[in-house]
């Protein structure tokens, strides 16, 4: 295992070689925003918060952290002002889901972010993955996923595995970064909607 | 048939299959790709052959059913041989006479022919019609002359030489430097250099590398693969071979849209017979070389054209794009190296081997050589596929080639690159195609989709339509993309409805710089294009519609009325009777109004007023002139002398 030599925000940092430029900058003391990413879980890069200006060959790119390769003598800006307003941007965007998000009510104010600037959306997922990922790779279970494609993608509990799984674990809850009820809702949601006996079972856990 | 086996049995077998075959004869090329079988080709066809039957040829002409010919505007089309006499938009009806006119008589059928739009000349050879004469048809050529689904046909016309080529007088090294020295640029998007692509794969130390073809076509109008595939299958194996002997790859992919049925017949059907006569499979014409091809059946999800969602699905996951921080090329499907090239790159390759780099490199411009195959579509006289040398001027493909604007309207724009493109005006008609030169124009080669719009378009109501596309076939994985294109398609809707503010255009270029720098896959980062480059050329059409509510196209729904100017109208009644919502109010000899509440918009008014007449209008952005008095709506005819 190499280890490299990068700079992040003017602070000479090492790294080893397999290492996320997210995980050299916070071993180095370093904060990125993120919102999807867990230090438990494989790296996922949905949420796009922790983007940063990287310099290499002295070509200056926007990379994103919690996915980019470390490498040698890179220079890494965390902060700029097209790094700012494009997290800020972000950040409208989820607002229009969960404007009351204590996570995002904190960045909000640290990137000037309107709550505001669009028009609120039904659903509180920002789709992080969080949940999703937590079932599927910590607890192994798949009983919450991803269902549809682009602006119409949802979570939901498949019922069948719900039923069995969830009552006792309830873990993805807290991982929520805007509202642990979107995930209570569809969960029960997904178990009245199914088999009778599994709607019974749900009302009797309720 | 047994497997060939060394370069000389190739050699006599295709001599044999040529000494079998008499270019003098009379033969009928008949096109049978996916747009003349929906024109009829395939009733055509069953006719032709029951009337050489009945006529008593069956046996001395031959009927081949081949590819697509490109001019799908006038299909069903059929070329006879040897004197190449083309007959367009053919019925079953005109069996008979094709037959006994001109294969028994030599006479040619003037109604059959292309007339000349201006002079009204007919033509009689395929290659002396505008619409082919411009173009050169290096690639897609051999669609036209071969049956696809006949190995023979495909050596015929010299196949599988480049790949004898490759694997008895050249090396891997060679096969690449050639490649690299063609300069050869991905069809498919981005132009990426084919050669480094490959070099990086082949200097990988992974021992399992894969070469894929992409052919999930998706663009909107653009069809040109699909048409390769269907068309020269065996063309689009020899390249992707060609690749996998030049990066050291035993195993390929061909990843194709389900919805492409003849496409995957063809294909599956090339690989049986290339497996066959031992082009695929073990010690291919006995060179020892290994390569063995799979087909995999897309879903239908356009993202899965971006070139790790491609990969991801490929290896039976959910078709999403991941980070490309390490090239697939060297970490792509299944983590191996893996080259990815469009159908038409690949298609490109025996070509460039048969005939060498310096014989591709004497077409196209200083930095995008050879040739491309555009879907040229939209509000143009000749819709088809056409293929043209990099570097001919927009103006020659679409005035030249595709006989311009019909219905007497002015040009506004050509769409290139497919939905994440962007539009081009008339100041830059004569800007040279070529992958450098589209993207300085705010646009992109993409993989060759052209869409020519008129004076009725509406520039924002294209970006609002592009920007749905694109929502709908977001994959939803990363925000700027999801959330951004959500947003985006919102607010252009507002506009288009005469909603808009003062700061929606500031919101869409703040989205629109969110998605491009931090976006995941090159679909979300090249989303807002038909946004950006409509706001770079025709801003004032934005301005027009957020501060004036008004559609300068006149063609917003929402910002348009129909009236009926009272001095034109002669009240014929036919627009009241043809309105479904019956909103027109008048009768004999009453003046007609357009009742306001009433109308629904449709627009059948407009379209069905006699043009002498000309009465119903389209306003925007101004007042309904008020109704005139009842008492003047009365028509009093002249009483006869």
């Amino acid at each position: 295992m190499s280890e490299f030599l990068l700079q992040i925000d003017g602070k000479e940092v090492s790294a080893r070689e397999g290492m996320t430029l997210l995980e050299a900058a916070q071993g180095a003391g370093i904060t990125i925003p993120t919102l999807c990413h867990h230090e438990k879980l494989e790296p996922y890069g949905g949420c796009r918060l922790c983007i940063v200006e990287v310099e290499k060959r002295g070509r200056t790119n926007l990379v994103v952290s919690c996915v980019y390769p470390v490498e040698g003598d890179l220079v890494v800006r965390t902060r700029s002002e097209k790094i700012d307003r494009i997290r800020k941007t972000i950040l409208e965007l989820f607002l229009a889901h969960a404007p009351d998000a204590f996570e995002l009510q904190d960045l909000a104010k640290e990137y000037g972010a309107d709550k505001n600037r669009f028009e609120k959306e039904a659903s509180f997922c920002i789709h992080c993955g969080l949940c999703v990922r937590y079932c599927a790779e910590i607890k192994q279970k798949n009983a919450v996923g991803f269902v549809d494609r682009g602006t119409r993608k949802e979570i939901s509990f498949i019922p069948e595995i719900a039923s069995k799984e969830c009552w006792d674990c309830k873990e993805c809850f807290p991982l929520c970064p805007t509202e642990a009820l979107q995930a209570a809702y569809v969960l029960s949601q997904a178990l009245s909607s199914s088999s009778p006996s599994l709607a019974a079972e749900s009302k009797k856990q309720i | 048939m047994s497997r060939i086996n060394s370069p000389d049995e190739l050699e006599t077998l295709r001599k044999d299959i040529l000494s079998k075959r008499d270019a003098n004869k009379p033969r009928i090329t008949l096109c049978c790709g996916s747009a003349c079988i929906a024109t009829g080709s395939g009733e055509v066809a069953a006719s032709l052959e029951a009337e050489l039957e009945k006529q008593g040829l069956s046996d001395q002409i031959e009927i081949k059913k081949t590819g697509c010919h490109g001019y799908c505007e006038r299909g069903p089309m059929t070329v006879i041989h040897p004197e190449e006499i083309s007959y367009f938009q053919i019925q079953p009806e005109d069996a008979p006479e094709i037959i006994s006119e001109t294969i028994q008589e030599k006479k040619v059928i003037d109604r059959l022919l292309y007339t000349d739009p201006e002079t009204k000349e007919h033509i009689v050879k395929e290659s002396d019609i505008p619409f082919y004469k411009y173009q050169e048809r290096l690639v897609f050529g051999s669609n036209g002359s071969i049956d696809p689904k006949s190995i023979d046909d495909y050596l015929a016309i010299g196949g599988y030489a480049a790949l004898k080529k490759a694997l008895y007088d050249m090396d891997p090294e060679g096969v690449l430097e050639e490649v690299n020295k063609a300069n050869l640029r991905g069809r498919g998007g981005g132009g990426f250099p084919a050669g480094r692509k490959w070099e990086g794969s082949r200097n990988d130390p992974e021992k399992i590398k894969y070469v894929i073809v992409n052919a999930d076509e998706g663009d909107p109008g653009a069809y040109m693969d699909r048409s390769l595939l269907e068309g020269n299958p065996h063309a689009v194996l020899e390249g992707l071979t060609l690749g996998a002997f030049a990066i050291g790859a035993h195993e390929g992919f061909i990843y194709v849209r389900q919805e492409y049925p003849l496409a995957v017949e063809n294909i599956n059907l090339a690989i049986q017979k290339a497996e066959e006569y031992g082009f695929l499979g073990e010690n291919i014409l006995g060179s020892g070389f290994d390569f063995t091809v799979t087909v995999h059946k897309g879903a239908g999800a356009f993202v899965c054209g971006e070139s790790t969602a491609l990969m991801t699905a490929l290896e039976g996951r959910v078709g999403e794009p991941r980070p490309k921080y390490i090239r697939s090329n060297i970490k792509g499907l299944y983590e191996r190296p893996s080259v990815l090239n469009n159908v038409e790159t690949w298609a490109n390759v025996p070509l460039i081997i048969n005939k060498g780099a310096d014989w591709f490199t004497q077409y196209g411009t200083e930095g995008s050589k050879g040739t491309k195959i555009f879907s040229l579509v939209g509000k143009i006289v000749n819709t088809g596929l056409v293929e043209v040398p990099m570097g001919m001027t927009l103006r020659d493909i679409i005035y030249k080639i595709g006989g311009g604007i019909p219905g007497g309207k002015a040009f506004k724009a050509v769409q290139t690159g497919g939905p994440s493109g962007g539009c081009i005006p008339e100041e830059l008609l004569d800007l040279e195609v070529g992958f450098d030169e589209l993207t300085k124009a705010g646009s992109m080669m993409g993989s060759g989709g052209m869409i020519v719009m008129d004076e009725d378009t509406c520039m924002v109501d294209v970006a609002r339509y592009f920007i749905e596309f694109l929502t709908d076939e977001s994959c939803g994985k990363c925000a700027p993309c999801r959330e951004g294109l959500r947003q985006m398609l919102k607010i252009l809707t507002r506009i288009t409805e005469g909603k808009g503010k003062e700061e929606d255009i500031t919101t869409l270029q703040d989205l629109a710089e969110t998605a491009k720098g931090a976006a995941l896959c090159a679909l979300g980062k090249s989303a807002p294009n038909p946004f950006m480059s409509t706001m770079r050329y025709f801003r004032d059409e934005y301005e027009a519609h957020i501060k004036e509510k008004r559609c300068p196209a006149l063609s917003c729904k929402e910002l348009i009325a129909y009236h009926i100017d009272p001095e034109k109208c002669k009240a014929c009644m036919i627009c009241a009777r043809k309105c479904p919502a019956d909103a027109i109010d008048g009768g004999k000899n009453k003046i007609h109004m357009v009742d306001q509440d009433k109308c629904t918009k449709c627009g059948t008014c407009f379209e069905v007023c006699p043009p002498r007449f000309a009465a119903v209008q389209k306003i925007s952005g101004e007042p309904i002139p008020d109704p005139i008095p009842e008492e003047e709506r009365i028509i009093r005819k002249r009483k006869k002398k």
